[in-house]
């Protein structure tokens, strides 16, 4: 029932489970499956579905507060979680290792390169450095002994990323668990780091259990897929066959929110959120956002069962194929003589003596939405601010309908400050947590005119209902609500003031892809019918058909590139375009297959 | 009623401070209204051991103990008490002013604290009673600059930290007064390290005015007070070891309470501060929290 | 980010060294004008308020009342960095001579306590952190807890009635010793002081071990480690220690900073002759030269600690010891 034969398996999980120290409460329900030699399976989930936690369960390891609560971990034989505790460091180091989320704080800032490699040797290898120096080599750091001298910190991320890597290959052990070890790079470096283990696993017949919640990542490295929701493999098969015939409701509502650059449509979002450990319905946890659900879902949790040779699903409604996809944002062309809503001319910046915005000029027709994308530290951000006023040290000229704008906030008519409205990145840190959501939204329009109590009252329940949101949510404080619920009060605050544009900083990138889906589809809803010009920041360039008409990518503190959606995504210009483009990951990657130990 | 029940602590440790605290601070205010004796007037040999009528002895010149130890002590709490205030008082507003406004005021006053913290404490306070005497009202001025810079350093850090989330900016840019920032969303998001703050201040105050007075530099003879008691009778431990023994016990009470206490307060009050979310995508390990209650 | 300039190290050193510099001249400023420039003071207060105008006179011109206010000072801080701090009005010895064996009581005083109360309190610390919440760790950290909220002189007094007076009588509850004989020559009159500073300083240097350990042993690069299968010992002593022991040296350093005031109460409690007792005697006696001087001494070393306490934690980190 797991795939692969047992009999060519290097690992095996069997009911593996882990629960709440002093409690029954479950975060991961008991789980099974194997691995063979050379073959990467991908773990994904969104958070809170306990894939990191299954991860570190493969190690016989597991997070304070968690216990280990059941099942088998066969590695070559042996049961780990039945290895006395004194002795599982000694005997584990040989069956599996570990790559961690964020290698920034996974070397020990204390110790040198050289020393940490070292200590990856049970015995210390005989030819001394040599022996280090091929492991930086397999994992494509220059070889070079001040590398091996040099403290984590004088390290880029990639770099310490490719170490960390090193180190768990360093024994050539049969299994690696990597959880998330690209998050936080750029896509280049994850690219590359990405290539990196590909490479490695096939070359040394490593095993792995890849935990990322990117589909697209996953879909370019994995040989098979494993989709957990609520602590629940709810879908487990080859990653093509998972990914583009989907079986359970959940993994087809799941891809359909991952903005994919290959696919012309709108991203779809799931509503709802997934249900905490201990408020896990009876049956299966997905049946409260599932449309198909019966009367027989929720009474007990399906098993996972074949559906087709190798391809698992749990669910009692299995489909096949993708939903009918979301028509694309429709692009509602303003007349080509409008006056811009929004003009920016020539604008530099400095950030202390450090300049980060070297004249760039564009403008925002009405009513539309234009993307502003690049990589971190492109100037995107100090771009959103400088027109928000939030950011003082600047040059240049911006126009809002017109009329220019001063360098401050502050020295602006309330009238402007009104028609521009910001929303952060962090729905964590945007609302002040000693206040309820209602009063928050509701000093947005005491800042510019002052309402009767009752008149506000409604106005703020007004905005409430534009973004979806109870009306209850009004008396409730910040940390009462989920992230994406606050990112929904953040753009209720932003609308109820009646501005003409908005400018979204990353406003995703802090939420799970389904909430994201379900935010970008809101937004692009709202800027039709308020007629807003947008402005809307990311990083992440698969994201921008869901929802803009018009895309400026920027590098190094420029405007490179200026064009409609589709020109940029399908005939980009500049090379450092198409590079973002080429690095991306995508859904579509050939499927690849397993050529080492398969059969 | 509820006002009170939200105060009152919800930890062992927190009950414990709190009943310490609360025990001393009553023996020290009812003290003076149920004293048996005048604390000043000569009753019997010096020295004596506890009697049915001297509960706990006299002293060196011969004066009711119990009678002593119940008005020694709201002296000791007043000045603290003011000394706090007036210290915390000054460093918040210094803290929180230099936090916001950041810049050149903040860098000079940041550098005038570091100056003022580079100074031995007990020794400035010595020095400047050295000359000017032992007066009260020096005593309670000269702690409470020793708290300011103090109190200014952690009230701008908390500053800092709070000035930097986005809904501080965001009422910057919808045009918020300079005032209304600082007292609607800098300071209630602050109350919290300076309540810990006023705590272990009051604790410190307590230890520096006892120190003091045990030295002869605070509270003159023949008044009664707990810190001059324990040096007034030290000689007489071998006699009547009570003069020392019940104003150490109750200093002990008293900042030990305090200290359980304000670390109640820090370990609660500190966690319900201003949450940081994952910034990027699933930052956070995938671990749920066990449910509240 | 910021350009890289060059040996930020040694210029960070200058800084804090300038700065040091600074406060001990502010602090130089403060003693003189506290004592001296203050009118009047210094000389009524030393000869009272029935002087005859005539004994006014003469201790003026002696203390160089008569001249403009940066000449005295001139004179004093010259006197002072010369090692001539002038006489004692009280008896006329020399101030130095009066002080230097007080300074060195002092200093074989807070030498045993660090000698004996540092490594028992690391020791307390990185055992309380790797068996965390577990029996000694709940004890200690109760224990230390209560002593850092008792004042100095409390905890002097308690263990004078322990171990002196009351309840056993194994020490002797004060600390005489004749003049001219080394206080090293009765080792019995030090076990008290020396036990009171132990334990004044235990809770704040426990504290901090323990606290840094605990989260170093939670830190993602810990977790690495063990999941790289290293043993326990390798784990806590080679991969958590270093890291965790940069900022107790810092403590370390400030709370022998901290003894600078903590001395004169404790040396009081048990009439031990060092510093600390002498300013309070000098203090009493209106001894103004040797205020002065005592008090000049005391800053300077608790100014010089906190320079030796920031440069330590810079040195015992990699990140910021090797940055540039």
């Amino acid at each position: 029932m797991t795939g692969t034969s047992p009999g060519n398996a290097v690992l095996e999980a069997v009911d593996l489970s882990v629960a709440i120290v002093g409690t029954t409460i479950t975060v991961v329900e008991p789980t099974s499956f194997s691995l063979a030699p050379g073959e990467i399976l991908g773990l994904v989930g969104e958070s809170g579905s306990g894939k990191t936690t299954l991860g570190l369960a493969l190690l016989a390891h597991h997070r304070r507060g968690l216990r280990l609560s059941g099942g088998r971990v066969l590695i070559r034989g042996q049961d780990l979680l039945r290895i006395p505790p004194d002795q599982l460091p000694a005997r584990r180091r040989g069956l599996i290792r570990y790559v961690p989320q964020n290698p920034g704080t996974a070397l020990n800032p204390g110790l040198r390169i050289g020393t940490q490699l070292a200590e990856c040797f049970a015995t210390p290898p005989a030819n001394g450095n040599d022996h280090l120096l091929a492991l930086l080599e397999d994992v494509k750091l220059p070889p070079t002994p001040a590398l091996l001298r040099a403290y984590p910190h004088q390290l880029s991320g990639g770099q310490q990323q490719r170490v960390a890597i090193a180190m768990a290959f360093a024994e050539r052990p049969p299994v690696i668990v990597m959880d998330e070890p690209t998050t936080g790079l750029d896509v280049t470096t994850q690219a590359h780091v990405l290539q990196t283990v590909r490479q490695l696993c096939a070359r040394h017949a490593v095993a792995a259990l890849y935990v990322s919640h990117d589909l697209a990542v996953v879909a370019t490295l994995a040989h098979r897929v494993a989709v957990m929701y609520a602590g629940r493999v709810v879908e487990l098969g080859p990653t093509g066959r998972v990914l583009h015939q989907p079986a359970h409701p959940y993994t087809r509502a799941l891809i359909e929110a991952v903005p994919d650059l290959d696919r012309r449509t709108a991203v779809a979002g799931i509503a709802g959120q997934a249900p905490e450990p201990a408020r896990r319905p009876a049956g299966c946890a997905f049946a409260p956002r599932c449309a198909l659900a019966l009367d027989a879902c929720r009474a007990e949790p399906p098993a996972l069962a074949a559906i087709d040779t190798d391809h698992l699903v749990a669910c009692l409604r299995p489909t096949s194929g993708r939903s009918a996809p979301a028509p694309p944002s429709s692009s509602p062309v303003p007349g080509a003589s409008a006056l811009p809503a929004l003009e920016v001319r020539n604008i530099s910046a400095r950030h202390g003596a450090t300049v980060v915005l070297h004249g760039a000029s564009f403008s925002v027709s009405p009513q539309t939405c234009v993307a502003l994308v690049g990589e971190s530290g492109s100037g995107k951000t100090t771009l959103g601010q400088i027109i928000a006023g939030l950011h003082h040290d600047w040059d240049g000229d911006i126009l809002l309908g017109g009329a220019p704008l001063a360098h401050r906030s502050a020295q602006r008519s309330a009238a402007q400050r009104c028609h521009i409205q910001y929303i952060f990145q962090n729905p964590y840190s945007s609302f002040n947590p000693r206040r309820r959501i209602g009063e928050s939204i509701a000093m947005a329009v005491r800042a510019f005119e002052s309402p009767s109590a009752s008149d506000l009252r409604r106005r703020v329940a007004e905005a409430l209902d534009m973004v979806a949101l109870p009306r209850e949510a009004a008396s409730r404080y910040p940390h009462q609500l989920s992230g994406g619920q606050r990112q929904r009060a953040a753009i209720a605050r932003a609308l109820i003031t009646g501005p003409k544009l908005l400018i979204c900083d990353e406003i995703t990138s802090a939420l799970d892809v389904s909430v994201q889906a379900v935010i970008v589809r809101l937004l692009a809803r709202l800027q039709q019918e308020h007629g807003l010009s947008l402005l809307f920041i990311t990083h992440n360039l698969a994201l921008v058909r869901s929802i803009a008409q018009h895309v400026l990518v920027m590098h190094g503190g420029r405007i490179i590139e200026s064009e409609p959606v589709d020109q940029v995504l399908d005939a980009p210009q500049q090379s450092q375009t198409r590079r973002l483009l080429a690095d991306a990951p995508r859904f579509s990657a050939a499927p690849v297959t397993l050529g080492v130990g398969d059969g | 009623m509820s006002r009170l029940a939200r105060w009152w602590p919800n930890t062992a440790t927190g009950t414990i401070g709190a009943i310490l605290v609360l025990l001393v601070v009553a023996i020290a205010l009812v003290g003076p209204f149920v004293a048996p004796h005048s604390p000043t007037s000569f009753v019997g040999a010096s020295f004596a051991p506890p009697t049915a009528a001297y509960p706990l002895g006299t002293d060196a010149l011969g004066r009711d103990v119990l009678s002593r130890v119940l008005w020694g002590g709201y002296r000791i709490l007043g000045l603290a008490g003011i000394a706090t205030a007036l210290g915390v008082l000054t460093g918040a507003v210094i803290g929180v002013i230099a936090g916001y406004v950041g810049g050149l005021i903040d860098e000079i006053v940041m550098r005038l604290v570091d100056v003022a913290m580079a100074f031995p404490q007990i020794i400035l306070v010595l020095l400047f009673i050295s000359i000017i005497g032992a007066k009260l009202w020096l005593l309670t001025v000269m702690v409470a600059a020793v708290h300011a810079p103090q109190v200014a350093r952690v009230a701008r850090a908390a500053t800092l930290r709070v000035a930097r989330e986005d809904f501080v900016r965001f009422a910057e840019a919808i045009g918020t007064p300079f005032r209304r920032i600082v007292a609607r969303e800098l300071l209630p998001n602050i109350v919290a390290p300076l309540m810990v703050e006023c705590g272990l201040r009051f604790a410190y105050s307590i230890s520096l005015i006892a120190g003091l007075n045990f030295l002869g530099f605070g509270v003159q003879p023949p008044a009664a007070d707990w810190g001059l008691m324990i040096n007034e009778n030290r000689i007489g431990l071998m006699g009547n070891p009570w003069p020392v023994l019940a104003p150490v016990l109750l200093i002990a009470v008293l900042t030990i309470g305090m200290n359980l206490l304000t670390d109640t307060l820090a370990r609660t009050e500190l966690g319900h501060g201003i949450e940081t979310g994952p910034v990027t995508t699933n930052a956070t390990p995938d671990i749920p929290e066990p449910e509240r209650s | 980010m910021r350009p890289v300039r060059a040996h930020p190290l040694r210029r960070f050193i200058l800084r804090r060294l300038a700065l040091g510099v600074l406060t001990l001249f502010l602090v130089s400023v403060l003693v003189f004008a506290a004592t001296e420039a203050l009118p009047g003071n210094a000389a009524r207060a030393v000869l009272g308020r029935n002087a005859t105008p005539a004994a006014l006179a003469s201790l003026e011109t002696k203390l160089h009342l008569d001249r403009p206010v940066w000449v005295q000072y001139e004179l004093w801080l010259g006197g002072v960095l010369s090692g001539r701090p002038g006489r004692s009005l009280v008896n006329g010895e020399k101030v130095l001579a009066q002080v230097a064996p007080r300074i060195r009581n002092s200093a074989v005083l807070l030498t045993l306590a660090g000698l004996f109360g540092v490594p028992l309190a690391l020791l307390a610390g990185i055992v309380a952190a790797t068996r965390r919440d577990g029996a000694f760790d709940a004890s200690v950290s109760t224990i230390a807890l209560a002593l850092a909220a008792l004042p100095e002189f409390v905890v002097g007094i308690f263990l004078v009635i322990l171990l002196a007076t009351t309840v056993i009588h194994w020490l002797p509850p004060v600390s005489l010793v004749p003049p001219g004989t080394s206080v090293l020559a009765r080792p019995r009159i030090l076990v008290l002081p020396v036990l009171t500073l132990m334990l004044v300083i235990f809770p704040y240097i426990f504290r901090m071990m323990r606290g840094s350990m605990a989260e170093i042993l939670e830190s993602d690069y810990i977790e690495m480690a063990r999941l790289k299968g290293l043993g326990q010992r390798r784990l806590v002593m080679l991969h958590a220690l270093p890291n965790a022991i940069a900022p107790v040296i810092q403590v370390i350093a400030l709370t022998f900073a901290y003894l600078a005031g903590g001395v004169v109460l404790v040396e009081y409690v048990f009439a031990y002759p060092g510093i600390g007792q002498g300013l309070v005697e000098a203090i009493f006696a209106r001894d103004i030269p040797v205020i002065q001087f005592d008090v000049v001494v005391l800053a300077g070393f608790y100014v010089s600690l906190n320079i030796v306490a920031d440069l330590l934690a810079v040195l015992a980190t990699p990140r910021l010891r090797t940055a540039g």
